[in-house]
Formats: structure tokens, C-alpha cells, sequence
């Protein structure tokens, strides 16, 4: 198996705070793979860093998109770590809550395109061949993620469990080779988590993409994931198998109090 | 009997805001003193004037601020919010059509019915729309608030006052030197201030149209200075002159065909790859750049763009007047431009046409309003920002049709 | 050499009466967030106040001192009396909207309190009574410090001393640094946020009231648009300290005014605003924490 996602090293300091401590991880391809830990301990502050949001202290980030060169990330921005085909969603929903869900998601296609001002005012041909395709391929990405009913709505109206899905369809609209989904069952009532749940599966069977959650829905976690990786005050503190980590002596006493098989 | 209570308490509520006010309008208000002749006037009428005005708007105060927490409660279950009823009208073509046909001809008849100085009133207003439609690509659409619109403005207009006094330009050569000008001061002065976050660009960009119009007023042997520059020509068609009547005529086409370009434009970009980034940017940056959006790119663009718009308009306004001074771009001019794209809705073109007619025509027409124009800005700014955030206008978003 | 005191003097006593505007700047957006643009109105009211009650209480027939303490006293009451009106009107209700909402109705504030002053009162400049007594022993030393310098150099001590302790060391000083810190949080804990934004707001507006006082009495006129310059650069001053930080205002003040102090003295006086607005523009796009500000990664 390929390594897509290599992350060595990794370090973040809030001025006196040390939020991640020399982390290593890394992500195959065609995995799912989960990382949880208790609250603050850096899961967050974890894809910040390797999406380019915050500039890590220390350390290395590497991708090695499939069919691609390997490359360093850490340093690039945000919509250049994007470009390079790995998208993410947010803890705190951060849609464009004016725009309508179609709309959100034709967001997804802007770095997959290309034409400029000029281009938009005389409206030529490939200009309006680009804008077709972009409208198609939003579509269809609402039509696999089920919000294809939803298409005019805006943003903000909708339920919030569309409003977590319309997150990752709009992730997805960028053709990432990995998706950073970040407590994507936060708020959603058991039938939501249970199309999430099979969401997620088509998402990496169907559209080969692969998977790196952070989830604290451990039912969600020990179906769906490959592997999983455990995270305590910005450290690595276990990884392995479902079955490992649950049975992990480190694990439950950093959880001591959290009842890890709700 | 708590209906008669209510009422009661309501009453009360008004006498002590009204007592307030009164209080607070006291020495502003009241007294006027005369420090040369030592002498003191008192208006003791105007206390009545704020006693009686501030009892009755503060029961329009609280009954607005009631509806609008009952609009966001049903905002908040899914229900969309009320649109106008313009916006109804527009939306059906039976009514469309004929609308704007009827628009049409009154355009087109205006200046041959109505006087040159109507004309003249006219053709200003229209440079304030296509100014807010250039100002609402930056604000409305890309989120950015730019309260030094009026240096581009002054760029412009300096420009073709400059070239046409030292080389003789025309003002048809002008007119796209001026939009690159606009365009490339956009670049220069967006560069190094866009990645601020919002209130921090706000100020700076007043910062640097304040520095362009001090330049401007100190720099004597580059810009003559507060006494500004006079006899620039008026626009000619090829090399024949109009006299003043036809060429205020001419101007007024020429602001007609600007300004419909103008919503050409906006429209087009408002819904195209470029113009949904901006709206996106407006919306959560973080997100937007999250998904691939070069932030700075992005905004450099809007900016640069409106501030186009903002030298081309420059260049018909010192062709217009034929004369301009630095005193022409103050900081109020900005604000100005600022009120009327929020009182017509921030990203609606509509709105912003309607905005600006408003604005601009309410003071002219009735005497009432002309001494007042500027309390009137500030105060619409404050109340469409507090009661109506999304303007008179609420820009509606393009909705696709699928058949499946 | 001389010369040389008299600009650091000079520098100096601007410095401090900016420091009394920015205070107002930056205890308002320690607290919410808000660049409160109606501030140098709440200033220029603050002056008009003082020269309204100067002249009629001289009229009615009061003495020198009791003018002077009088007039200043009514300006601090009724700057702070706006100060607090405008926060009710302008911005509470825009709590909770997107940033650029409650800045935009600043601007609108600002515009609308000059345009007030100017129908109600005069656009002419106003001439502004010297309310500072000319002090017996500092005749000598006359060619070097006068007393509206003793004067404004004592009185923003003595406010900023104040302040200090007001914040650090009472009740209500704790409730605003709380609420700094975090709102929502403060408001868990039991803390009156709504009462502490009054509080800041009339705390800002009594000290620009003060420095209203002060300067109009220096420079000797006013008009209704002096609010809009001496904001700017009371802003400009906070944020070269540091938004949001105390002692950072009024370092940025006195640094701010000893730089035009010099810039006007050995460079050229036709450019002093430019030399502020372009050290505003300069800070904010180098060093927008400021001097003593540090920059905070913004969550997530
Ligand atoms: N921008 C920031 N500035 C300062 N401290 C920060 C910042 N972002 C995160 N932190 C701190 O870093 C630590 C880790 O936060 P993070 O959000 O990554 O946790 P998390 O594991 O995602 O927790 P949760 O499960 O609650 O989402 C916390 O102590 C947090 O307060
Ligand atoms: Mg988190």
C-alpha cells in the first residue's frame, strides 16, 4: 500500500502552549483512518497544520498524491494545499451561509478551473462550456451525497446534518486524493449518523478517495475505520486496529471518565 | 387589563427617552453662543422639537427592532424572509417588460423635456450609480470595506485634468487611461493592505485616501494645489465641440451608456467563476481559501476592479465640472458612496441603483432634505446597519434548473 | 539645542492629550471588538460642551476658577453621556452581527454627530477661551514650558493613574478584563457584560471629553470636523501601542506625538497629517499587533 499522507515530526506552539508535540502519522491509500482523543488535545489544531491554516512550529508534512511526486506541503497556503488534493471540513460548520447549496459546492470547483474577468464578461464559448461543467459536476456531487432536493436552498436554511453533508460535498468538489473530515457526526441525531456512516463508505469505495476523520462518535469510529490513531495533550499516544486501540491499557486511561464504548 | 399596561409601560419608556434626549440635547441644541460679541441665544424651542420628535421615534424604534427579532426567529425555523414588492413586480415578466420600456423612453426623453439643469442633476446621479455599483464589487460583493473609494476617483479625475491641461488630451483618450490608472493604483495600494483583516483595511484604505488627497493639496507644482484646476475641456465628439447645452446632453447619454455597461458587467461577474469567489470571500475567508480560493488574489481583483470603475467615472466628473480641487474628495464622499450600497443592499445591483437615485435626487428635489443630506447619510448608515443589514434590496442568489 | 527641547515638549503634550482619545479606542475594542469611529465626536462634543458652558457661565457673572471647573466638569458628564447613547443606539443592537456591521454604523455615527454639531452650532471655527490660568512660578521658565504643558502633562497622569487602578484593583476592572477576555464566558460567571460595555464607553468618552477640554484650550479654536482628524490619530496611536493594550496607547500616544513633533520641526509642516496617517498605514501593514500587542493566530 502507498503512503498518500506523511506527516514526521510535527510540532505547534500557541506562545507558551505546546498544542502538538512531535507527532508522526501517516495515511494509506484507500483507508479509512480515524484519530480521537479527548477535548483540546490537538486533533483540530492537527489538520490546521497540514492544511496550511497554521504554519507548524517544527516538522514535515509530504504528500504523495497517486500517480504524483512526492512533495512537501508545510509552508504552502491553505488554497495551495487544497490545489494539491487534500480538502477538509471544519469542527464549527463553516459554510457560505448566503449562497445556495449548489453554489456552496461550485465553490469546491474554482481551483479545478480557470477562466478570469475577461472571460466572464464576454461569456465565450469556453467560458460557458467551463461554467456548464462546473454546474454539472456540483450536481452530481449533490446527487451522491443526497442533497440533490436541496440545490436552491441557501446554506443557511438547511437542517443541520445537510449543512455537515453539504461540507464534505463541497470538499469534495475540489477532487481531493484525501479528505480531512473533521467531527463529521457532531449534532447529527442516529439516522443521520447512520447515512453518514454509509456516506463515508461509498466516498472511499466509489470515488477512491481516502479518509482521515477526527470523530468522537466511537460507534461511528470502531465501524468505519481502518485504523485509528489516538491523541492526548498533542501527542501520539497509540495507533492500531479498532480492536488494539480499545483494548489498549494507555488508551482507557487517557479516556478515564469518557466512556469509550458508548 | 395588562393590554392597558402595556401601554402604559410603553408610554413611559418614551417620556424617559424623551427626558433623555432633551437632557442630552441641552447644551447643542439650546445654546448658541456668540463668543465674539459674548453673547448667548437660547432655542429653548428646539428642546421641544427633540422632546417631542424622540418620544414618538422611540416607539417607531422599539416596534422596528420587535419585527426584526420576529424576522430572525422565523428566518431561524426555515422561512424565507419578505421581499419587495419592486422585487415581485421584477420577477414577472408580464410586469418586467413593459417596465422597462417605459424606462427606456423616459431615459431617452429626459434631457429634451426636462431643463439642463435637470439634465445636469441627472447626470450626476448616474455617476453616483455607476460609482456604487463600482464601490458594491469591492464592499457588497468581496466583503471589503473600502472607505478610500474616493482616492481612485480622484485619480482619475486629476488625471484628465493633468493630461488635458499639459498635453491637451481629449477625453476620449482619457477616459481608458484613466480606468488603467484606477486599475493599477487598485494593485499598488491593494497589495499591501489586503491580507489586513476587515476593520484594519477599513482604516487603512482611509488612511491612504486621506495621504492622496493631502498630496494633493500641498503637492502645488504637481497639482496647483486647494485652488485645483480649471478650464478642462469638455468631452467632444471626434474633434467637434458641442456648445454647453448639447454637451450636457452628450454627457448624459454618455453617463446612460456607462452606466447600463456598468450593470452589464456586474451582472455578468456577479454570477460567473470570479464573482461567486467574492461572494464566497465575503462570506467566511477561511473556508474560501480552505477550498482552493487564492485569498489575495481574489480580493486584489474586486479592488482593482472597482477602483477602475472609480477612475473611469473620475475622468466625467472633472469633464463635467471642469473644474476640481482636492475639496472634491474628502473622506465624505466615501462615506457617501459607502450609504448608498448600504442603504441599497450590499451585492445588489438593483438596489444600489435605487440607493443612489434616492440619495442623490431626495436632497436636490426637496429643499427639505439638502440641508440635512449629510445627517441624513449618517444616519441611514445607522439604521439600515441596525434594522436592515441587507439593504432595501436583498440581493437574491441565481437559482438552477435541473430536469431530471 | 533649545530647539530641540521645545519639539520633545512639544511632542510630548500632544502626545498625552492623544493618549486621552486612544484610551477610549482601545478599552472600546478590548472589550468588543469594535473600532468605535464616533470617538473623536464624542471628543469634539466633549469641547463644544466645555465652550458653551465657559461662555455662559461667565455671563452669568461665575468666577475664573469655578467656569473652569464647572465647564469641564458638564463636558466629562455629557461626553459620557453620548458615549453611552451611542453604544445603546448604534452598536448594541449589532451585537452578535458580522464585524463589518457595527463599523459601518460607527461611521454613520460619526458623520451624523458632526453633521449635528454643525446645523445645531456653526461650521466656523469657534474661538476657545485659554481656561489655563498663567502660573506665578513658572513665569521664569517660560521660554521652555508653559503651563497648558504643565497642565495636560499632569492632568493625563493623573487620569491614566487612575485608570490603572480602576482597572486593576476594583470590582468592575475585573469585570472588564473578564469580559476582554472572553464574553460569553464572563457572562457564565455572572458578570453584567451589557453594564461593563456602558462602563467602557462612558469611561472612553469622559477621558476624550477631558482631552477635548485640554487641547481646545491649547490650540485655541474648534470647529465641528476636529473630532475626525484627532481620531484618526488617537486611533493611529492605539494601534501603534497595541490595540486593546492600556499601557500600549499611551506609549503609541507619546511616540506618535513626539514623531509629528519632529516631522513638523525639521521636515515641513504642510504634511504633518500625512506624517500620521502614513505611520497608520505603515503599522497596520507591518506590524498590526503593534509595539506591545502580540499576534494571535485566529482559532478555527
Ligand atoms: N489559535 C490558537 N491560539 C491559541 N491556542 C490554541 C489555538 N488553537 C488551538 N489552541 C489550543 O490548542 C489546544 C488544542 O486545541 P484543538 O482545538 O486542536 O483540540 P481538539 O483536539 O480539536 O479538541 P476538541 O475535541 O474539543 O475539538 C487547546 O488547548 C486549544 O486551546
Ligand atoms: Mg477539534
Amino acid at each position: 500500500m502507498n503512503t498518500i499522507l506523511e506527516v514526521k515530526d510535527l510540532t505547534m506552539d500557541f506562545g507558551g502552549l505546546r498544542a502538538l508535540d512531535h507527532l508522526d502519522l501517516n495515511v494509506v491509500e484507500g483507508e479509512i483512518a480515524a484519530i480521537i482523543g479527548p477535548n483540546g488535545a490537538g486533533k483540530t489544531t492537527f489538520f490546521n497544520c497540514i492544511t496550511g491554516i497554521y504554519n507548524p512550529t517544527e516538522g514535515e508534512v509530504l504528500i504523495s498524491p497517486p500517480g504524483k511526486k512526492r512533495k512537501k506541503i508545510n509552508g504552502l497556503k491553505p488554497n495551495r494545499v487544497t490545489e494539491n488534493g487534500m480538502a477538509r471540513t471544519f469542527q464549527n460548520i463553516r459554510l457560505f451561509p448566503d449562497m445556495t447549496v449548489l453554489e456552496n459546492v461550485m465553490i469546491g470547483r474554482h481551483c479545478r478551473t480557470s477562466s478570469g474577468i475577461v472571460g466572464a464578461i464576454l461569456r465565450g464559448r469556453s467560458t460557458n462550456k467551463e461554467e456548464k461543467e462546473i454546474v454539472d459536476f456540483s450536481y452530481n456531487i449533490l446527487k451522491k451525497t443526497s442533497l440533490s432536493h436541496l440545490v436552491n436552498e441557501l446554506a443557511k436554511n438547511l437542517p443541520y446534518g445537510a449543512q455537515r453533508r453539504l461540507e464534505i460535498a463541497r470538499a469534495m468538489a475540489t477532487e481531493p486524493f484525501l479528505l480531512l473530515l473533521d467531527e463529521p457526526a457532531a449534532g447529527m441525531n442516529p439516522q443521520e449518523t447512520r447515512e453518514l456512516d454509509e456516506l463515508i463508505t461509498r466516498i472511499r469505495d466509489e470515488e477512491s478517495i481516502s479518509i482521515l476523520m477526527i470523530e468522537h462518535d466511537m460507534k461511528l469510529v470502531m465501524s468505519l475505520s481502518d485504523r485509528i490513531f489516538v491523541m492526548d495533550y498533542g501527542r501520539k499516544i497509540a495507533q492500531g486496529s479498532p480492536y488494539d486501540i480499545i483494548n489498549n491499557p494507555v488508551v482507557i486511561k487517557a479516556y478515564l471518565g469518557e466512556d469509550i464504548y458508548a | 387589563m395588562s393590554f392597558r399596561d402595556d401601554k402604559i409601560q410603553e408610554i413611559k419608556k418614551s417620556l424617559l427617552v424623551s427626558i433623555w434626549f432633551m437632557f442630552l440635547t441641552f447644551p447643542i441644541m439650546v445654546i448658541r453662543v456668540n463668543p465674539i460679541e459674548k453673547a448667548v441665544e437660547w432655542r429653548w424651542e428646539n428642546m421641544l422639537v427633540v422632546g417631542i420628535g424622540s418620544f414618538l421615534l422611540s416607539f417607531v424604534w422599539r416596534y422596528m427592532l420587535k419585527k426584526k427579532e420576529a424576522g430572525e426567529k422565523r428566518a431561524e425555523i426555515g422561512e424565507s424572509g419578505n421581499t419587495f414588492l419592486i422585487q415581485k413586480i421584477l420577477e414577472e415578466p408580464r410586469f418586467c417588460i413593459p417596465l422597462l420600456i417605459t424606462l427606456t423612453i423616459i431615459a431617452v426623453a429626459f434631457p429634451f423635456i426636462f431643463s439642463m439643469y435637470q439634465t445636469n442633476i441627472m447626470t450626476t446621479a448616474l455617476m453616483y450609480v455607476v460609482l456604487g455599483l463600482g464601490l458594491n464589487i469591492v464592499v457588497g460583493l468581496a466583503g471589503l470595506l473600502d472607505l478610500g473609494y474616493v482616492a481612485f476617483y480622484a485619480v482619475g479625475a486629476y488625471c484628465y485634468a493633468l493630461l488635458n491641461h499639459h498635453f491637451g488630451l481629449g477625453f476620449w483618450s482619457v477616459l481608458p487611461i484613466g480606468a488603467v490608472l484606477g486599475f493599477i493604483f487598485g494593485i499598488l495600494l491593494g497589495f499591501p493592505v489586503l491580507r489586513l483583516r476587515g476593520d484594519y483595511l477599513a482604516i487603512v484604505t482611509l488612511g491612504f485616501g486621506e495621504i492622496i488627497r493631502l498630496v494633493l493639496e500641498n503637492w502645488n507644482e504637481f497639482s496647483f494645489g486647494p485652488s485645483g484646476i480649471a478650464n478642462i475641456d469638455r468631452p467632444a465628439f471626434w474633434d467637434f465641440q458641442f456648445s454647453l447645452q448639447n454637451a450636457t446632453i452628450y454627457l448624459y447619454f454618455l453617463m446612460i451608456g456607462l452606466t447600463l455597461f456598468t450593470i452589464f458587467v456586474v451582472n455578468r461577474l456577479q454570477n460567473s467563476r470570479i464573482g461567486r469567489a467574492w461572494i464566497a470571500l465575503r462570506e467566511d475567508e477561511t473556508a474560501c481559501q480552505a477550498m482552493g480560493i487564492d485569498k489575495t488574489r481574489t480580493k486584489l481583483t474586486a479592488f482593482a476592479l472597482g477602483a477602475t470603475w472609480a477612475g473611469m467615472v473620475g475622468v466625467i466628473f472633472a469633464a463635467k465640472t471642469t473644474f476640481i480641487n482636492p475639496a472634491s474628495f474628502t473622506f465624505l464622499e466615501s462615506a457617501m458612496i459607502l450609504s448608498i450600497v448600504v442603504l441599497g443592499g450590499m451585492g445588489s445591483i438593483l438596489g444600489v441603483i435605487i440607493g443612489a437615485l434616492i440619495l442623490i435626487l431626495l436632497p436636490e428635489y426637496l429643499r427639505v432634505f439638502s440641508d440635512y443630506r449629510m445627517l441624513l447619510f449618517g444616519a441611514i448608515m445607522v439604521i439600515m446597519m441596525v434594522f436592515r443589514p441587507q439593504g432595501i434590496i436583498t440581493n437574491i442568489r441565481r437559482r438552477y434548473k435541473f430536469n431530471e | 539645542m533649545e530647539y530641540f527641547f521645545e519639539l520633545i515638549l512639544g511632542g510630548l503634550t500632544r502626545g498625552s492629550i492623544y493618549a486621552l482619545i486612544a484610551l477610549g479606542y482601545t478599552m472600546v475594542y478590548g472589550i468588543v471588538e469594535l473600532i468605535n469611529f464616533a470617538h473623536g465626536e464624542i471628543y469634539m462634543i466633549g469641547a463644544f460642551t466645555a465652550l458653551i458652558f465657559t461662555s455662559v457661565l461667565t455671563l452669568l457673572g461665575f468666577n475664573e476658577i469655578a467656569v473652569i471647573v464647572l465647564a469641564s466638569l458638564l463636558a466629562v458628564i455629557y461626553s459620557s453621556a453620548y458615549g453611552y447613547t451611542v453604544e445603546k443606539i448604534a452598536y448594541k443592537p449589532l451585537r452578535n452581527a458580522p464585524r463589518l456591521s457595527p463599523l459601518i454604523s460607527a461611521i454613520g455615527m460619526s458623520i451624523f454627530l458632526q453633521n449635528y454639531v454643525l446645523l445645531a452650532q456653526t461650521s466656523d471655527f469657534l474661538p476657545f477661551p485659554n481656561l489655563i490660568p498663567e502660573f506665578e512660578f513658572i513665569k521664569p521658565y517660560r521660554h521652555i514650558i508653559g503651563s497648558p504643558e504643565i497642565i495636560i502633562l499632569l492632568t493625563t497622569s493623573i487620569a491614566m493613574v487612575l485608570l490603572t487602578f480602576l482597572i486593576k484593583f476594583t470590582r468592575i476592572g475585573k469585570a472588564m478584563r473578564a469580559t476582554a477576555q472572553d464574553r460569553n464566558m464572563a457572562m457564565l460567571v455572572g458578570v453584567n457584560v451589557n453594564r461593563v460595555i456602558s462602563i467602557t464607553f462612558i469611561i472612553g468618552s469622559a477621558l476624550a471629553a477631558l482631552g477635548g477640554v485640554l487641547i481646545a484650550s491649547h490650540v485655541g479654536q474648534i470647529n465641528f470636523y476636529i473630532g475626525f482628524i484627532a481620531g484618526i490619530k488617537a486611533f493611529t496611536a492605539a494601534v501603534l501601542g497595541g490595540i486593546g493594550s492600556i499601557p500600549g496607547a499611551v506609549l503609541g500616544a507619546l511616540v506618535l506625538g513626539l514623531t509629528e513633533s519632529f516631522a513638523t520641526g525639521y521636515v515641513s509642516s504642510d504634511y504633518e497629517d500625512v506624517f500620521a496617517f502614513g505611520l497608520l498605514v505603515l503599522i497596520l501593514i507591518f506590524r498590526p499587533a503593534g509595539i506591545l500587542g502580540r499576534a494571535a493566530a485566529q482559532k478555527v
